[in-house]
């Protein structure tokens, strides 16, 4: 069994040993806590392995395991990874333990089901990242819906039921579209070849029609979109972030989001390249309104968790313009502005959840002077929320940076209408950090409220550090990504540069122009 | 010529001897004797399966007009899987309702008979007769519970409906003797496909006739009308029989005319089935929306899994044959799972078949719940259950063929039923118990429930060797 095997199958096995273990009435609580949390941080030490002896320099993928699934169908059991993926791996089982020590002072009722879900959705998004057969990828992208359901439908707040319906529906509707469009491109594979595959490589190497990669890339485009969330298709969001229980909501919000981004570098932007680049101006412009609308609407939210919700819309808008910019800048920081955003909002929402876990409510205007009575929460809060921001020496710098000189060399105005975002995105959080924080105890429940607790710090530290880390030392993130991130520019441009006429094909291709 | 070899009817014999012994049995029973009758019928469907897997490969035909091979085959090892389920279901819920126990295996099985004998039948007027003899079954095990006024009005419905589609079936095959000289499928087969007939309209009303018969067995919109009132009033576990094997028997059946006799008409029928399995796969879940009683969801539910097979037949092609067979059994079993837990947590008094019943199921039958919500899951098609590699079969096959519209229609009116499979998991999972909670379930009914979510779950995550066998399964006719 190969190392991305394991970081699949671990978490799983993990589930099935709570699922015999006996917990009736509740008594094995704790023993069920440390398991989960156990299997988790063995899941992580797996993936730091893999990372230790990821080979930064080299092209292609690396740790592929193959196995034939349905030879027939030429669907096989296919995982490897590049730095990209490798990355987003490390992330997702980085912020698992995390989530679920989250969870150990707000979910009291039925921990076994929950920690069942939260290793099952762990390995369902991981196996998103390291799957290399688009059957694969599709059978995780849609299985992981399960578990994610159940988390906020059962632990979340009052509207979770709503809330878990509409995110499994949205995200169902746009996906199976999708399906169709790996259906057909099977097909087309089989048209060619004689044979059917699922294989994303050798999908690669297949010449499609403008018009077919027109529609394919719409049907993948719209399931990506939704996921990441794209506005105009973001309103399941701030439903299920707010919703969902804290460990849910740091999933959510630092992994989730990024197997949208993730599906856009990986399937749809190098699958049809020439689709791509007639639609990416109108997918940069969706991210642009999406930078300022998610940032004003986050600058009037009287509730936290919302606020810091609708910052991912703002912040994923970043992901998707330094993506649409096909060059290797806005590439990297796309990249790395999704590791930050999953470190940094991970820790807002773990902040907020620790503040709501004590006061049972996330409304602004309920606290206040904070900072007197919790200094060190308020420090970790001041740096994760500068994180969020975009300070320089912290990780959201990095990647808002890069992002933005991708967009500038590619198309300025783009780069001025996200600069405005960053700007907004300093208003509304240093807004509500003074809101929060800062001034006189003016509500007396606060007055007497605890401070971090050992396990909070458990949970808080390490994103702290990581912030800081991924802002002082970028170079250890960028290096291993810049073969993989070269290597999809690359196919991208090769296209571009013959598309002077592919894109007025294009145009005479889409049916707003046809009569 | 007659082939007198009896090695293909050998199956249904079994299984029909059974019904007979116990009918015996139940005669010569005292008034309070418990007898074992489950068992025997259990024991009969073990033989035939036995005898099925014997005939694997083997091609065997009785008379010229039962054909043993591997398709027939194949949809009868599901018939007979139905059985072994159905019958372990059948014990706690007979004993609750008080039930006539002779009586309902013995239809049980004759009716089993009935669909072998369609799934098998190379002939027309053979198809007629097995169709009679299932539907004679299902009539009155829908309406057993002779208490029941909701029973009996369901099952006169049904009888009614159904002579009627008998009726237009009977004339569907007089108009094809009438052109062709010929009941037996492969004699038609060879003789529209010697002369060109485009134009007659005789063969055109042939088709349309045995079409119309079709729909109505199975549930196909326009001829759906009878489906949710019947499936409401049967005893749940008879509604789970009903909608898988009936189903199987008689899509089997359609695939056999339609795909190998009606072959060289395919232009002109594509068309309409066409139109057909887009309105059911529509109006299947968009009314299933509205349902708050299990069974007429599940019913409206079934109606929508009908247009996904019938997108099978529309894709015509290798992949489509051989999906129908896979979304057949993976459908069956399911399906059949959701109508098991139904009618487990029901009693004698209140069938507890509202959706509010199952409010807070999970916190009074915790395993009840889990294998719910695996089957609604396979149902909705969501991975990594049978439901989704059948519904991913189906759908590649319209795809190869290039009926894109199609595919989008499905899936899309998948996610709406996934909709209405998750209410009755919100019930389950996420409301608080209201009602009294529902009685425990029998050892024998949970034994079957977890066999069909053991292999709802490896044909889900394994499928490889079924879908080789469902593809094996048509090599040998089409």
């Amino acid at each position: 069994m190969g190392f991305l095997t394991l970081t699949v199958a671990l978490p799983i096995a993990g589930a099935l040993l709570l699922l015999v273990i006996g917990n009736a009435d509740g008594r094995r609580d704790a023993a069920i806590r440390w398991i989960a949390l156990g299997v988790s941080v063995v899941v992580f030490a797996v993936t730091l392995i893999v990372w230790a002896k990821f080979d930064a320099a080299a092209d292609g993928m690396q740790f592929v395991e193959r196995r034939p699934w349905i030879p027939a169908f030429g669907i096989s059991y296919y995982v490897g990874i590049d730095g990209i993926s490798l990355l987003l791996v490390v992330l997702t089982a980085f912020l698992t333990p995390i989530a679920l020590l989250s969870s150990w002072g707000s979910v009291e009722r039925k921990v076994k089901e929950f920690s069942i879900f939260i290793l099952l959705l762990e390995a369902g998004m991981t196996g998103v990242f390291v799957s290399l057969d688009l059957f694969l990828f599709y059978v995780f992208w849609d299985a992981m819906l399960i578990p994610m359901y159940f988390l906020i439908g059962i632990w979340g707040y009052d509207q979770r039921i709503y809330a878990a319906i509409k995110f499994m529906l949205y995200t169902m509707a746009g996906s199976v579209l999708m399906l169709v469009a790996i259906l057909g491109l099977a097909y087309l594979h089989s048209a060619a070849n004689g044979v059917y595959s699922f294989d994303l490589l050798r999908l690669y190497e297949l010449e499609i029609a403008p018009q077919t990669q027109f529609w394919f890339f719409l049907a993948f485009a719209l399931a990506f979109a939704i996921k990441v969330p794209l506005f105009p298709f973001h309103t399941w969001l701030p439903d299920a972030h707010v919703q969902a229980p804290t460990a849910g909501s740091v999933i959510l919000a630092g992994v989730l989001l990024k197997m949208g981004t993730y599906g856009l570098i990986r399937f749809a932007f190098p699958l049809f390249p020439e689709a791509a680049t007639y639609f990416a101006p109108y997918l940069a412009l969706l991210a642009v309104i999406g930078i300022i609308y998610g940032a004003l609407v986050a600058m009037v939210q009287p509730d936290m968790k919302k606020l810091v919700a609708y910052s991912s819309v703002s912040h994923l808008g970043f992901v998707v313009l330094g993506i649409c910019a096909m060059n290797v800048q806005g590439m990297e920081g796309a990249v790395y502005q999704m590791l930050a955003h999953g470190v940094s909002t991970g820790g807002l929402f773990l902040v907020v959840g620790m503040l709501s876990d004590r006061r049972h409510t996330r409304l602004i205007s309920e606290f206040g002077g904070l900072k007197n009575v919790m200094p060190r929460l308020t420090a970790g809060f001041l740096l994760i929320t500068l994180a969020s921001i975009g300070l320089p020496g912290l990780n959201g710098f990095v990647g808002e940076f890069l992002i933005m000189l991708g967009a500038f060399r590619w198309d300025p105005r783009f780069a001025i209408g996200a600069g405005l975002g960053v700007i907004l995105s300093a208003v509304y959080m240093l807004w509500m950090f003074q809101r929060v924080y800062y001034g006189p105890v003016t509500n007396e429940k606060n007055a007497a409220l605890p401070d971090l607790q050992p396990r909070e710090w458990t949970a808080l530290a390490p994103l702290v550090a990581v912030a800081v880390f991924m802002g002082v030392f970028p170079s250890v993130f960028l290096k291993p990504m810049e073969p993989a991130v070269q290597a999809v520019v690359q196919r991208l441009q090769s296209v571009q540069s013959l598309t002077v006429e592919g894109e007025r094909r294009m145009e005479l291709l889409s049916p707003s122009s046809s009569k | 010529m007659l082939n007198s070899s009896f090695d293909a009817i050998v199956p249904m014999m079994c299984v029909g001897a059974g019904a007979l012994v116990i009918m015996l049995a139940e005669a010569w029973r005292d008034r309070d004797e418990r007898m074992p009758l489950g068992v025997l019928a259990l024991i009969a469907l073990a033989a035939s399966g036995v005898g099925l897997a014997l005939l694997w490969n083997r091609n065997a035909t009785s008379f010229g007009v039962i054909v043993a091979d591997n398709f027939g085959v194949f949809v009868s090892l599901v018939l007979v899987a139905v059985g072994v389920l159905t019958v372990l279901f059948s014990s706690q819920v007979i004993e609750r309702d008080g039930l006539p126990a002779g009586e309902y295996y013995a239809l049980l099985l004759f009716s089993i008979v009935g669909m072998m004998m369609m799934a098998m039948a190379n002939d027309l007027l053979v198809v007629f007769i097995a169709l009679e003899i299932l539907s004679l079954g299902v009539y009155v095990l829908t309406g057993i519970r002779r208490d029941r006024p909701a029973g009996t009005e369901a099952a006169f419905k049904y009888f009614l409906l159904g002579a009627f589609s008998s009726a237009f079936f009977l004339y569907g095959i007089a108009f094809t003797y009438g052109v062709t000289g010929s009941t037996r499928l492969d004699r038609v087969g060879a003789f529209l496909a010697a002369r060109s007939m485009d134009d007659n309209p005789l063969v055109l009303l042939a088709l349309g006739l045995l079409l119309v018969g079709f729909a109505f067995k199975v549930s196909a919109v326009p001829f759906h009308m009878w489906t949710p009132d019947a499936y409401e009033g049967a005893p749940a576990v008879v509604t789970g029989f009903m909608s898988t094997a009936v189903k199987a028997a008689a899509f089997a059946s359609f695939a056999r005319v339609f795909l190998s006799a009606f072959e060289p008409f395919s232009a002109d029928w594509i068309p309409v089935v066409w139109t057909v399995a887009a309105a059911t796969m529509i109006v299947g879940t968009v009314v299933g929306v509205a349902q708050t009683n299990l069974k007429r969801m599940l019913a409206y539910s079934s109606i929508a899994h009908a247009g996904y097979l019938l997108v099978g037949m529309v894709a015509a092609n290798q992949i489509g044959k051989a999906a129908i067979l896979f979304y057949l059994l993976a459908y069956a079993i399911t399906n059949l799972a959701a109508f098991g837990v139904v009618a487990l947590i029901g009693t004698r008094e209140r069938a507890n078949d509202e959706l509010q019943d199952y409010a807070g199921l999970w916190h009074s039958h915790p395993a009840l719940a889990a294998l719910m919500t695996v089957s609604l899951l396979s149902l909705g098609g969501l991975p990594p259950t049978a439901g989704f590699i059948g519904k991913w079969y189906v759908f590649s096959a319209a795809v190869s063929a290039g009926y894109y519209g199609l595919a989008i229609i499905g899936v899309l009116t998948s996610v709406i039923s996934v909709f209405f499979y998750l209410r009755i998991v919100v019930m389950m999972y996420m409301a608080d118990r209201t009602a009294a909670a529902p009685p425990p379930v029998s050892r024998a009914g949970m034994a079957a429930l977890t066999a069909a979510i053991v292999v709802i779950l490896y044909l889900g995550i394994l499928p490889t060797q079924v879908l080789d066998l469902a593809a094996a399964s048509i090599a040998t006719i089409f």
